[in-house]
C-alpha cells in the first residue's frame, strides 16, 4: 500500500489535533484521557488502602495533601473515605476503562480492520469525545464543592443518594454527559460496521475484535438510556423534591424527611441502575476478549479455535446480559419465583462466557507461541478471567449470595475480571497496536519489567479479598477494625495494601516505555507482528483516509499456517492462488 | 425507499388515509375513556388503540413497511428488551403477586 | 477518493439505507429505551401506590390534551409531506410544509404552557405527588424533545436548505432523518396521552 497524497489543504493545529474528526486522532485522545483517568482512579484507591491497612494510624502527609476537612488530625474522615470509594468506581469504569477500550481502541482499530476510510459519522465521533471530556471535568470538579464529591457508592442507591451532599448532583450531571457520549459513539460504531465494511468483508470474515466491539455497541445503545432516565428522576428528587425513590415516612437520624411527599420506591432506582450496570460489565469484558483474541491469533500462528462458536457466544452473551440484572438485587426481598428466574438466566449466561474462554485456550493447542509482551498479557488474561468468572458463580446462586452479598468477596470477584482481566487485555492492546499508531515498537525489556510484577501483585491484591469476603468482611467499611467479625481477616488488608502500592511502582516502566518509545522507539515495518487483519495493510501510522485504495477482502481473518502455502500467514486483502 | 416522483405521489394518498385513521382512533380512545371501564380492561383497550396508532405512524410515515430487514430486526430486539424492562421490575414486587 | 465515506447519500446495496438513516434509527431505538424506562417507572410506582389519583382528582384537561394529540398528528403529516415535496422537486411546497410542522409544534408547546401554568397556579408541582412527579417528568422530557425538533426543523427550513442547490439528494436525506425523529416524537405522545390523561 503506497502512502497517500491527499489534496486536503493543511488544517490548522487546533483542527488537526484538538477538534479532529479523524477516527485515529479521536482514538488517541480517548486513549490518553482514559489512561490519565485510570491513574487518577488508582490514586484514589491507594489513599483508601492506607486507611484500610492502618485505620488507627495518623498520616500527616495525607492531611497535607487532602486538607484537614477530609483528613482531620491525620486520619481519614469517613465522609472522605466514602467520596474516594464512590469516585474510584465511577472514574475507573466510566472515565477510564470504557473510554480507553471502546473510545480508544475501538475508534482507532475498528475502521482500519474493516477497510473503511473513517467512522460513518466523523463529526459525531468528535462530539462524543468532547462530551466525555466535559463529563470528566464535571466529575473532577465535584471534589471541590462543599461536602465534596459523590459519596453514596458508584451505585448511588436511593434514598441515601437523594439526601447526599451537592457532589451527588454534579455526579448525576456528569453521568448524563458520559451517557450521551456513549450513545453517540455506539450508534457510530454500529452504523460503521454495518455500512462501511470493505468489499468481500462479510460478517463472518470479520476479526473477532470487530464482533466484540459491535455487540458492545448494542449494549451501550440500548442499556444506557434507562440509567439516563434514572439520573433525571434522581435529579428531580434532589432538586424538585419529587419522591420517585423516596419512600413514605422516611426518618434520617431521627428527623422526618418532610420535604418529600413519599410514595416512591427505592427499588425503582436499583432496577433502572442495574438494567444498565449489568450490561455495562459485559461492555467492560467483551472488547477485552476481542483484543486478547487478536493478540493470540497473531502470536500462535494458527487460526483461532472455533471462530463460529466465538461469534455465536458473543452475540448470545450480549442478548442474555439484558435479562440477568436482578442478580445484584437478590437481597431486596423479591419472591423466589423471580429470584429463581434471574438465577437461571445468570447461570445460562456463564455458558457462552466459558465457551469464549475455552476457545481462546484451545487456540493455544499445538501452536507456535511467540512470548512477546502483548502475548504475555494476553496469556495472563486467560487464567485471571477464569478466576473472575468462577468466583461469580456463588454470587449468581441465590443461596450462597445470602452470605457473600456486599462482602469483599464481591470486590475480589469483579476486580479479578476487570483488573488482571480487562486491564491486562488493554495493556496487551497498547503493546500490540503501538507500532501501528506510531511506526515504532515499545521496549520489550521494560515491557517484561511491567508485566511480571503486575501479574504477581494483582493476585496479591485480589486473592486475599476473596478470603476476607468468605470470612464475612463487609465492603465499604472505612474502618475494618471497628467490628469484631472483620478483625479476624484484617491481616490480609495489610497484604492487599502493600501489593497495591507496589503495583503502582510496577506501572512506572510502562509509563516510561510509552513516553520514550513515542520518540525513541525502534522503527518497524507496517506489519511487525506479521498479522493477517486489514489494519496491518495500512501504513504505520495510517494517513488520513487510511488506505490509498479501498481494499478488497478475499478470505477470513486468521489465515495462519495454511498447509501448502509458502508463508505462514496470508493477509485478508491478498488474493489467494487456488 | 428512494422512490421516484410518481411513487411518492401515490404515497401522498396513503398519508392522508393514515391521518384520517389516526384522527378517528384518537376520538375512539377518548370516547372509550368516558365509559369508565374497569382498570384492567381500560388499560388493555387504551394500549391496543395506542399500539395501532403507533404502528400506523411507524409503518407509513416512517416508511417502516417498505424498509429493509436490518431496521426491522433492530426494532424487534429493542422491543424485546423494552418488554423485559417494563415487566420484570414490577414482577419482582410483592404487589404483583399478592393483592 | 478513498477518504470519502461511502453511502452517505446512496443507500448501501445490502441494507438498502444510507448511513444517516441507519444512525437515526439506532438513535431512535435508544430513545425507545429512554422513554420506556420512564414508562417502566410509571408502572412500578402505580403498582406500589396505596392511592393513585382518578381522572377527577388529577384535574388534567382531557379536551386540551386531545387537541394537542391532533395537532401533533397533523404535524407528522406535514412533516412527511415536506419530504414528499422534495422528492417531487418542489422546494417551495417543502418550505410550506416544514414551516407548517414548526408552527404546529409551537402550538403544541403553547398549549402545554397553558396546561403547566394552570397546574402551578393551583399549587400543583412535580413534588406534589408521585403521579404529578411522573406526569411532569414524562411530559417535560417529551416537551424538550419537541423543542429540539423545532430547533432542527427551523435550521433545515431556511439556512440548512441552501444544500438543496448543491446536493439535493443529500438534503432530501437529511429531511428524511429529521422526519423520522419527528414521527418518533409524535409516537411517544400517542402512548403518553392515554397513559397519563385517560387511565
Amino acid at each position: 500500500m503506497s502512502t497517500e497524497h491527499h489534496p486536503h489543504p493543511h488544517l490548522p493545529f487546533w483542527r488537526r489535533y484538538i477538534f479532529s474528526t479523524d477516527h485515529k486522532m479521536i482514538g488517541i485522545q480517548y486513549a490518553l484521557t482514559g489512561m490519565v483517568f485510570l491513574l487518577v482512579g488508582f490514586g484514589l484507591i491507594m489513599a483508601m488502602r492506607l486507611q484500610l491497612a492502618y485505620p488507627k494510624s495518623t498520616f500527616p502527609f495525607l492531611e497535607a495533601l487532602f486538607g484537614s476537612v477530609n483528613v482531620p488530625q491525620g486520619i481519614m474522615a469517613p465522609e472522605f473515605y466514602n467520596q474516594l470509594g464512590a469516585m474510584h468506581g465511577t472514574i475507573m469504569i466510566f472515565l477510564g476503562v470504557v473510554p480507553l477500550m471502546v473510545g480508544g481502541f475501538g475508534n482507532f482499530v475498528l475502521p482500519l480492520q474493516i477497510g473503511a476510510p473513517d467512522m460513518a459519522f466523523p463529526r459525531i465521533n468528535m462530539a462524543s469525545y468532547w462530551v466525555y471530556f466535559v463529563g470528566g471535568v464535571i466529575m473532577l470538579v465535584s471534589f471541590f464543592v462543599p461536602g465534596g464529591a459523590a459519596n453514596s457508592g458508584w451505585t448511588s442507591y436511593a434514598p441515601l443518594s437523594v439526601i447526599a451532599t451537592a457532589g451527588q448532583t454534579l455526579w448525576l450531571f456528569g453521568m448524563v454527559a458520559l451517557i450521551t457520549s456513549s450513545l453517540l459513539g455506539a450508534l457510530n460504531f454500529i452504523t460503521t460496521v454495518i455500512q462501511l465494511r470493505a468489499r468481500g468483508l462479510t460478517f463472518f470474515r470479520l476479526p473477532f475484535f470487530v464482533w466484540a466491539q459491535f455487540v458492545t455497541a448494542f449494549l451501550l445503545l440500548l442499556a444506557f438510556p434507562p440509567l439516563e432516565a434514572a439520573g433525571v428522576l434522581q435529579l428531580m428528587d434532589r432538586l424538585a423534591h419529587t419522591s420517585f425513590f423516596m419512600p413514605s415516612g422516611l426518618v434520617v437520624s431521627g428527623e422526618m424527611q418532610e420535604q418529600f411527599t413519599g410514595g416512591g420506591n427505592p427499588l425503582l432506582w436499583q432496577h433502572l441502575f442495574w438494567f444498565l450496570a449489568h450490561p455495562e460489565v459485559y461492555v467492560l469484558i467483551l472488547p477485552a476478549m476481542g483484543i486478547v483474541a487478536e493478540v493470540i491469533a497473531a502470536n500462535t500462528r494458527k487460526p483461532l479455535w472455533g471462530y463460529n462458536w466465538l461469534v455465536g457466544s458473543v452475540i448470545f452473551v450480549g442478548f442474555m446480559s439484558f435479562i440477568v440484572w436482578a442478580h445484584h438485587m437478590y437481597l431486596t426481598g423479591m419472591g423466589t419465583t423471580l429470584s429463581t428466574f434471574f438465577q437461571a438466566t445468570t447461570m445460562i449466561i456463564s455458558v457462552p462466557s466459558v465457551v469464549i474462554l475455552t476457545a481462546l485456550v484451545l487456540s493455544l493447542w499445538g501452536a507456535s507461541i511467540r512470548y512477546n509482551v502483548p502475548m504475555l498479557f494476553a496469556l495472563a488474561f486467560l487464567p485471571m478471567f477464569a478466576i473472575g468468572g468462577l468466583t461469580g458463580l456463588p454470587l449468581g446462586l441465590t443461596a450462597s449470595d445470602i452470605h457473600l452479598h456486599d462482602t469483599y468477596y464481591v470486590i475480589g470477584h469483579f476486580h479479578y475480571v476487570v483488573a488482571p482481566g480487562t486491564l491486562f487485555a488493554l495493556f496487551a492492546g497498547v503493546y500490540y497496536w503501538f507500532p501501528k499508531a506510531t511506526g515504532r515498537t515499545m521496549n520489550p525489556l521494560l515491557g517484561k519489567l511491567h508485566f511480571w510484577p503486575s501479574f504477581v501483585l494483582m493476585n496479591g491484591i485480589f486473592m486475599p479479598m476473596l478470603f476476607q469476603g468468605l470470612g464475612g468482611a463487609n465492603r465499604r467499611y472505612f474502618d475494618p477494625t471497628m467490628y469484631e467479625h472483620t478483625l479476624a481477616v484484617q491481616g490480609w488488608s495489610v497484604v492487599i495494601s502493600w501489593s497495591a502500592w507496589l503495583l503502582a511502582v510496577a506501572q512506572i516502566p510502562f509509563i516510561i516505555n510509552l513516553l520514550v518509545s513515542l520518540w525513541a522507539g525502534r522503527k518497524v515495518s507496517d506489519n511487525p507482528w506479521q498479522a493477517t487483519t486489514l489494519e496491518w495493510a495500512a501504513p504505520s501510522p495510517p494517513p488520513h483516509g487510511n488506505f490509498a485504495a479501498v481494499p478488497t477482502v478475499y478470505c477470513g481473518p486468521y489465515e495462519y499456517s495454511v498447509p501448502g502455502r509458502v508463508s505462514d500467514f496470508c493477509m485478508q486483502h491478498v488474493a489467494q492462488e487456488a | 425507499m428512494a422512490g421516484s416522483a410518481e411513487e411518492v405521489r401515490k404515497h401522498v394518498k396513503v398519508y392522508l388515509m393514515v391521518l384520517l385513521a389516526l384522527a378517528v382512533l384518537t376520538v375512539v380512545t377518548v370516547g372509550v375513556s368516558y365509559l369508565r371501564l374497569p382498570t384492567g380492561a381500560a388499560i388493555l383497550v387504551a394500549l391496543v388503540i395506542a399500539s395501532v396508532k403507533g404502528s400506523l405512524v411507524a409503518c407509513y410515515f416512517m416508511h417502516l413497511i417498505s424498509e429493509n430487514k436490518v431496521i426491522y430486526s433492530l426494532l424487534v430486539l429493542c422491543f424485546l428488551f423494552l418488554a423485559a424492562l417494563l415487566l420484570l421490575p414490577v414482577a419482582t414486587s410483592n404487589h404483583f403477586w399478592f393483592r | 477518493m478513498s477518504e470519502e465515506i461511502p453511502y452517505t447519500v446512496q443507500p448501501h446495496p445490502l441494507t438498502g439505507v444510507f448511513n444517516g438513516k441507519m444512525g437515526m434509527w439506532l438513535f431512535l431505538a435508544s430513545e425507545v429505551m429512554l422513554f420506556g424506562a420512564l414508562f417502566s417507572s410509571y408502572v412500578l410506582l402505580r403498582m406500589g401506590a396505596t392511592h393513585w389519583p382518578s381522572h377527577e382528582e388529577t384535574h388534567l384537561n382531557v379536551p386540551l390534551a386531545t387537541l394537542n394529540t391532533i395537532v401533533l398528528i397533523l404535524s407528522s403529516v406535514t412533516m412527511v409531506m415536506a419530504w414528499a415535496s422534495l422528492k417531487m422537486n418542489q422546494l417551495e411546497r417543502f418550505r410550506l410544509y416544514l414551516g407548517g410542522t414548526i408552527l404546529l409544534a409551537l402550538v403544541f408547546l403553547v398549549v402545554k404552557y397553558f396546561e403547566y401554568s394552570a397546574k402551578f397556579s393551583h399549587d400543583i408541582f412535580p413534588g406534589t405527588s408521585t403521579f404529578f412527579a411522573i406526569y411532569f417528568t414524562l411530559t417535560g422530557l417529551h416537551g424538550l424533545h419537541v423543542l429540539g425538533g423545532i430547533l432542527v426543523n427551523s435550521y433545515l427550513v431556511l439556512p440548512g436548505s441552501r444544500m438543496w442547490k448543491t446536493e439535493p439528494e443529500r438534503f432530501t436525506n437529511r429531511i428524511e432523518c429529521a422526519g423520522l425523529y419527528w414521527h418518533f416524537v409524535d409516537l411517544v405522545w400517542i402512548f403518553l396521552f392515554p397513559v397519563l390523561y385517560l387511565l
